[in-house]
């Protein structure tokens, strides 16, 4: 911290937007007013619209094309960002602000060495000469814990994984020893474990140099190891502003606690509260509060009079006409039960025996040379039972091998030994071209991004009504009822009809989807990543459609995610996958806690929580595998608890802890019990 | 309630139409290229009842005259009323490549599409005998057929449809695999839906903006060729009044009577030109990343 | 990476042996041979049986194929239609003559574009982006006998400062052709520069919206530092394919420039034999240039190999 009290970041007044072609003013960010002091790690929460990557940026003096400063200025130790002349700016950026990048893979220069990109960095911003640049760009990739950085160096970025490439980011940024770094969703599309990493490292940095910090991110968890102070926005403006532990714990704002509700905790196996709506699209603000529309306390006022930052008197900045009432309420607590009443044990809707999946295909040169492909499937030894009316979830980081699994009982990916045996005793067969069009309909599939699993030039009707067309014979008229009827169903109704994929949002459009399973009528639905591409308000109300509409049909679920807080919420019975093979399964009470597989046991620790102070436990390196092992457990390298040889020589057994918790390793469970520190339950 | 909501117009396809021409027609480039070619498709279709003379009219007394008050393109060395054969220039060459176009993308998209369905060895065989083909030079390949079997429209449009056919299999394939990749043809299959289905319903709404756009700059090489064609000798027969065949007739009097030229290489370059820019606009209108590619 | 060189180099082999027999299988289907082509109305009787024996064309069409294909390969291609001289020897100036108008083109053509092409990305929507994106619009899509034939009235016809037609002999050497050879290199020039020039365009546009070009801005790299660095090494890669789609290109549209300009190279022989129904050489010809257009595509190809780090290193490492 330095001395004198001139803040590092100031931003005064901050309006920014755009002119749409029909010459409308489009606001993105309105009348921000934020300090950022020398040291200070300072987390932006907010979903999609919010602004907070605009305003990031233009702490930078960057605005992307068509914005423009409306009112307002910001300045950065005292010089006025955007009155900078462009070589001044050049000094500053990445210099003393530097700016770590959402997607590092794609923000580092195809056609450059990692070694040289950094090079650069130093040499535009630091002193060190140009015979010392390797020996400092070797340092940096130290610091940011990368193995083996001599061969990296020279390495293109391609080359490297998602959790490598981002350090490397890091990295770059800090040659410039910048006084300020700028963090915009940096553990974006990482693994559960690797994000766990990259967080403990910003963390630790940010503690060893002093930088201060801004992390833009919608990931609370995130934002809760790494700051000290977070600042929530929503539709453009600041809305509250505290320490990390006022805003997570106790937030004084509506919005803020709706945010906080809706978020899937671990330890809770419920639904979390859904926040109805979405927020407000640029321009759409009326004079109210931005907020009203989905606040469960809103008055009159709120609709008309547009709230001010008041300061509380435990020093917080939050925008509410409302907030001493908020203030009064008791801390958010945990969401409503899923209700588990339909399962019925005796009937089993799918059993999968000892599946096996090879994703391999033998390029032309093997195939003139009749060469075999490795023998290593995929996934293998897959051997499960669902049961009519549960929902069993499928776990598992990238490589896990979920996704095929699902696309295997999907009967779009060809299976290479075992069998699938659908109510008792249908044999299922592999491909969608043998089965049968009754089987095809009573197994639905939702896919994870509705951008892409909507045809584009289909109206909502019309994606309604393939379905439709397939199964069941029916007229026109029956046709539109039954869409009409589903809509409603998913609480979006007839209006829809004719609307294009491009004209609803994420939200809507993963109704749609979800429409276009149920419509159906099916028995079992396949869900892939469903509330994964969607925002964190939005993921709630989806989660509780699908509980809704389970209750409503006595559908069965296979709930595939990497979420573990998601599953949790939803899932009766949790089968964990590390690389195409199972560690464990049982039901989710049980899973979530001890004694676990290591692998649960790693996973379970790196889940971050919106909890200030939950310190995750990172008991694996972060190692990324490509393929799966040959032979032993397929953890083998990177398992904290590998006890010898026998881990890479054979393959671990099933043990069998009760009824239907089964761990596969060769450690005894009592023994990890014993062993295993890590407490959910 | 929301800006989204408000661009809820109807969907239908004729409202998409409409919405497109006002895109193409917003750009000045669009503009000026459909003009051109909507002012040129109209001439072919009223020209012969509009010119003042008859294309075919010699006159010695009139021939390589500057123009005048009466012919105002001048005449050529025939003494024939160049402004008339200005006029009716264009129509066998539209009549020719307008029915050769359509077959070619129509053809060649069927192929392209089924090679980029099935996939596999299959596919790369077959990409192999298109690579081939394109690698003869087109005007080789139109020659030989033309000199064997004459120059009269019934080989003239096939030869051009095959052709100029074989380069749109590899885009509809390509466009083909763009779409195919993508989640909601899997979600189609999943279901269970027959491959034609999908092919009509999934596939083609989505990759027909790419062949349309194609299909425009097809249809302007097509025309480039077609001209060239003619210039040689091989495409319009005299005495058709077509621009290429005009320019070779008057090339030799250039030096003192470059009328005869100048007519025809306007009307000819501005429809090119006219088509080129449409497509372009098109493109842009339709959301489409188009990189030049050489004619083939 | 080696493996990739291979594939790409048997396919490239197969498309050469595909389009041969693609040639052979087209002249032999087509309605009599190369003696009744050639002797049209004479095709009867002694001449035609004399005919037929000098080109051998009694036996089986395998064998003929064979023998020629495995000709081709060592350079020998037979003989003309009139049994008299070797297609070789004929060629062999034509090809001289259309590969240094071809050459002189390129040399010209592509550093202009792709330096235009550069200029008019980075200063997109200015007055000399406009300018030069209108006169590549004309370039590209007028009929080249049309410009050849405009630009022949003006240097030649009204200036006088260029000859407008090629009168040297075919077996020139390649000075002599200076300076008529100058306007039909501007034509392919000119068309050449108006493709390439679009397509660098293009790709320089989208790689100055790209994340890592962002990215670099944000790091405080100088504007300049940029564009030479980080946008060109990745926006002049797809200029390879494009530079070889143009070369092939040029090979079937330079036949009509040099028919305009009355130059003795391939492609006006080409349309010579073809006017005579020498069958025998169109088929050398078609031969040729179809294995100069994959050469060149191969060329490209391998080359873009090489300069994409992404496809040179194709296993991703730890």
């Amino acid at each position: 911290m330095n001395g004198d009290n001139k803040p590092l970041i100031e931003i005064r007044d901050l309006s920014i937007g755009y002119f749409n072609s029909a010459k409308q003013l489009l606001p993105i960010l309105r009348n921000i007013d934020l300090s950022i002091q020398a040291g200070e790690t300072v987390g932006l929460v907010g979903e999609s619209g919010s602004g907070k990557s605009t305003l990031a940026l233009a702490m930078m003096g960057y605005l992307s094309n068509p914005l423009k400063v409306l009112t307002g200025s910001t300045s950065f130790r005292n010089q006025s960002t955007f009155d900078l002349s462009a070589r001044e700016l050049e000094k500053i950026r990445g210099g003393e602000l530097a700016l770590i990048p959402q997607n590092a893979g794609q923000a580092l220069t195809p056609t450059q060495r990692i070694g040289r990109q950094i090079s650069e960095s130093l040499k535009l911003h630091s002193k060190v000469t140009e015979a010392d640049r390797p020996a400092r760009v070797l340092e940096l990739l130290t610091q940011v814990r990368l193995p083996d950085p001599m061969t990296l160096v020279n390495r293109y970025p391609h080359e490297l994984s998602g959790g490598q490439q981002q350090r490397v980011a890091v990295a770059m940024a800090l040659a410039g020893e910048p006084d300020a770094l700028l963090l915009d969703e940096p553990t974006t599309g990482l693994d559960v474990t690797t994000q766990a990493h990259v967080l403990e490292l910003l963390r630790d940095l940010a503690k060893e140099t002093g930088t201060a910090m801004v992390y833009v991110s919608h990931d609370l968890g995130a934002i809760a190891r790494v700051c000290d102070r977070v600042v929530v926005m929503y539709a453009g403006e600041i809305v509250l502003d505290g320490t990390v532990r006022q805003v997570l714990l106790k937030p004084v704002h509506p919005y803020a606690r709706s945010l906080l509700a809706s978020i899937p905790k671990l330890r809770e196996a419920s639904l979390p509260a859904a926040l109805d709506g979405r927020p407000p699209a640029p321009g759409d603000v009326g004079n109210g509060c931005a907020f009203v529309e989905r606040c469960t306390m809103a008055e009159d006022r709120c609709a008309t009079e547009r709230p001010i930052l008041q300061v509380t008197k435990a020093g917080e900045r939050v925008r509410c006409h409302l907030f001493e009432k908020v203030e009064k309420l008791a801390a958010p607590g945990p969401g409503s039960a899923v209700e588990r009443s339909l399962i019925s044990p005796a009937a089993e809707v799918l059993v999968l025996d000892n599946i096996a999946i090879s994703y391999t295909t033998r390029g032309i040169l093997d195939q003139i040379l009749g060469r075999q492909p490795n023998d290593t499937p995929t996934v293998d030894d897959i051997s499960i039972v669902i049961r009519k009316g549960e929902t069993i979830g499928l776990v598992g980081e990238s490589g896990s091998g979920k996704s095929t699994i699902l696309k295997a009982i999907a009967g779009l990916i060809p299976i290479r030994s075992g069998s699938i045996t659908y109510n008792g005793n249908e044999q299922l067969k592999a491909s969608v071209d043998q089965r049968s069009k009754d089987q095809l309909r009573r197994i639905q599939l939702i896919f994870q991004n509705p951008d892409d699993s909507l045809n584009p030039r289909q109206t909502v009707a019309e994606i309604l009504a393939q379905p439709l067309r397939l199964y069941f014979g029916l007229s026109s008229q029956e046709l539109h009822d039954r869409s009409v009827e589903i809509l409603e169903r998913v609480r979006l109704g007839g209006h829809y009809l004719d609307r294009l994929p491009s004209q609803l949002s994420g939200g809507e459009k993963q109704r749609v989807a979800v429409a276009r399973a149920f419509i159906a009528e099916p028995e079992l639905v396949l869900c892939d990543e469903v509330t994964s591409a969607l925002d964190v308000s939005v993921q709630a109300a989806v989660l509780e459609l699908l509980n809704r509409l389970q209750r409503e049909f006595g559908t069965t679920y296979i709930f595939v995610s990497h979420d573990l807080a998601v599953v949790r919420a939803l899932a009766d019975r949790v089968a964990l996958l590390y690389q195409g093979r199972l560690c464990e399964t049982g039901p989710a009470a049980d899973v979530y806690s001890l004694p676990s597989h290591p692998y649960t046991e790693v996973l379970l620790g790196a889940v971050l929580e919106p909890d200030p102070d939950l310190v995750p436990v990172l008991s694996a390196d972060d190692i990324v595998e490509l393929s799966p092992m040959p032979v032993g457990c397929a953890f083998q390298r990177r398992c904290p608890r590998r006890v010898g040889d026998i881990c890479d020589t054979q393959t671990p057994p099933w043990q069998q802890l009760n009824d239907e918790h089964l761990i596969r390793c060769h450690i005894p469970h009592r023994e990890l019990r014993k062993l295993q520190t890590v407490q959910v339950s | 309630m929301s800006t989204i909501f408000q661009a809820v117009t109807k969907n239908r396809p004729q409202d998409r139409l409409f919405k497109v021409l006002r895109d193409v027609m917003s750009s000045p480039s669009g503009a000026i290229g459909l003009s051109l070619v909507v002012f040129h498709l109209v001439l072919a279709v009223t020209s012969p009842f509009i010119v003042p003379f008859d294309y075919r009219e010699i006159s010695s007394l009139l021939m390589l005259q500057g123009p005048s008050f009466e012919h105002w393109f001048g005449n050529d060395h025939l003494g024939r009323d160049i402004f008339s054969r200005t006029l009716l220039g264009g129509r066998e060459a539209i009549l020719i490549t307008g029915i050769a176009t359509p077959i070619a993308v129509v053809w060649g998209s069927f192929i392209g599409i089924f090679f980029g369905l099935v996939g596999g060895r299959i596919d790369e065989f077959a990409m192999r005998i298109v690579d081939a083909f394109l690698s003869l030079p087109w005007i080789l390949k139109m020659l030989v057929l033309i000199v064997t079997f004459g120059t009269g429209m019934g080989v003239l449009i096939p030869t051009l449809a095959f052709f100029y056919g074989i380069p749109v299999i590899r885009i509809a394939r390509a466009a083909t695999h763009d779409v195919v990749a993508r989640d909601f043809i899997s979600a189609a299959k999943a279901r269970g839906h027959g491959r034609i289905a999908i092919i009509r319903h999934e596939l083609l709404p989505n990759v027909l903006d790419t062949l349309m756009v194609e299909g425009a700059m097809r249809w302007s090489w097509m025309l480039l060729a077609f001209s060239s064609l003619s210039f040689l000798g091989f495409g319009a027969s005299p005495p058709t009044p077509d621009w290429g065949l005009m320019i070779a007739d008057a090339r030799g009097f250039m030096s003192f009577a470059p009328w005869g030229v100048l007519a025809p290489v306007v009307f000819l370059s501005s429809l090119i030109i006219g088509i080129n820019l449409t497509a372009d606009a098109l493109a842009k209108a339709l959301g489409i990343d188009r990189i030049q590619k050489a004619p083939v | 990476m080696l493996s990739m060189l291979l594939r790409r180099l048997l396919l490239g082999l197969i498309t050469v042996v595909l389009v041969s027999i693609i040639i052979f299988t087209g002249v032999e289907i087509l309605p009599g041979d190369a003696c009744t082509a050639f002797l049209e109305r004479e095709a009867q009787g002694k001449l035609l049986e004399n005919c037929r024996r000098d080109l051998d064309l009694n036996r089986p069409a395998l064998e003929r194929y064979v023998d020629w294909a495995s000709g081709a390969m060592v350079g020998d291609l037979g003989v003309s239609v009139n049994g008299q001289e070797s297609i070789a020897e004929l060629v062999g100036n034509r090809m001289n003559n259309s590969l240094l108008l071809a050459f002189c083109a390129l040399l010209v053509g592509v550093p202009l574009a792709i330096f235009l092409g550069v200029i008019t990305a980075l200063w997109r929507d200015k007055p000399i982006d406009l300018f030069f994106s209108t006169v590549a619009i004309f370039a590209m899509t007028i009929p080249e006998f049309v410009s050849s034939t405009v630009l022949i009235l003006v240097f030649s016809v009204w200036l006088g400062w260029l000859p407008g037609i090629v009168l040297t002999s075919a077996n020139a050497s390649a000075v002599e052709f200076f300076p008529e050879i100058i306007l039909p290199v501007i034509v392919v020039a000119m068309v050449m520069t108006a493709h390439i020039l679009r397509m660098v365009r293009t790709s320089v546009i989208d790689v100055l919206a790209s994340d890592y070009v962002r990215m670099a801005t944000l790091k405080g790299v100088p504007y300049w530092q940029i564009v030479f660095h980080h946008v060109l090494p990745n926006a002049l890669l797809p200029a390879i394919n494009v530079v070889a789609l143009t070369i092939a290109w040029l090979l079937g549209g330079v036949v009509v420039i040099e028919v305009v300009f009355n130059y003795p190279g391939l492609g006006r022989m080409m349309i010579d034999s073809i006017s005579d129904r020498d069958l025998p050489v169109v088929q050398a010809i078609a031969l040729i240039l179809a294995t100069v257009y994959v050469s060149v595509n191969l060329t490209a190809d391998l080359l873009t190999m090489i300069a994409n780090p992404r496809l040179r290193t194709l296993h991703m490492r730890k």
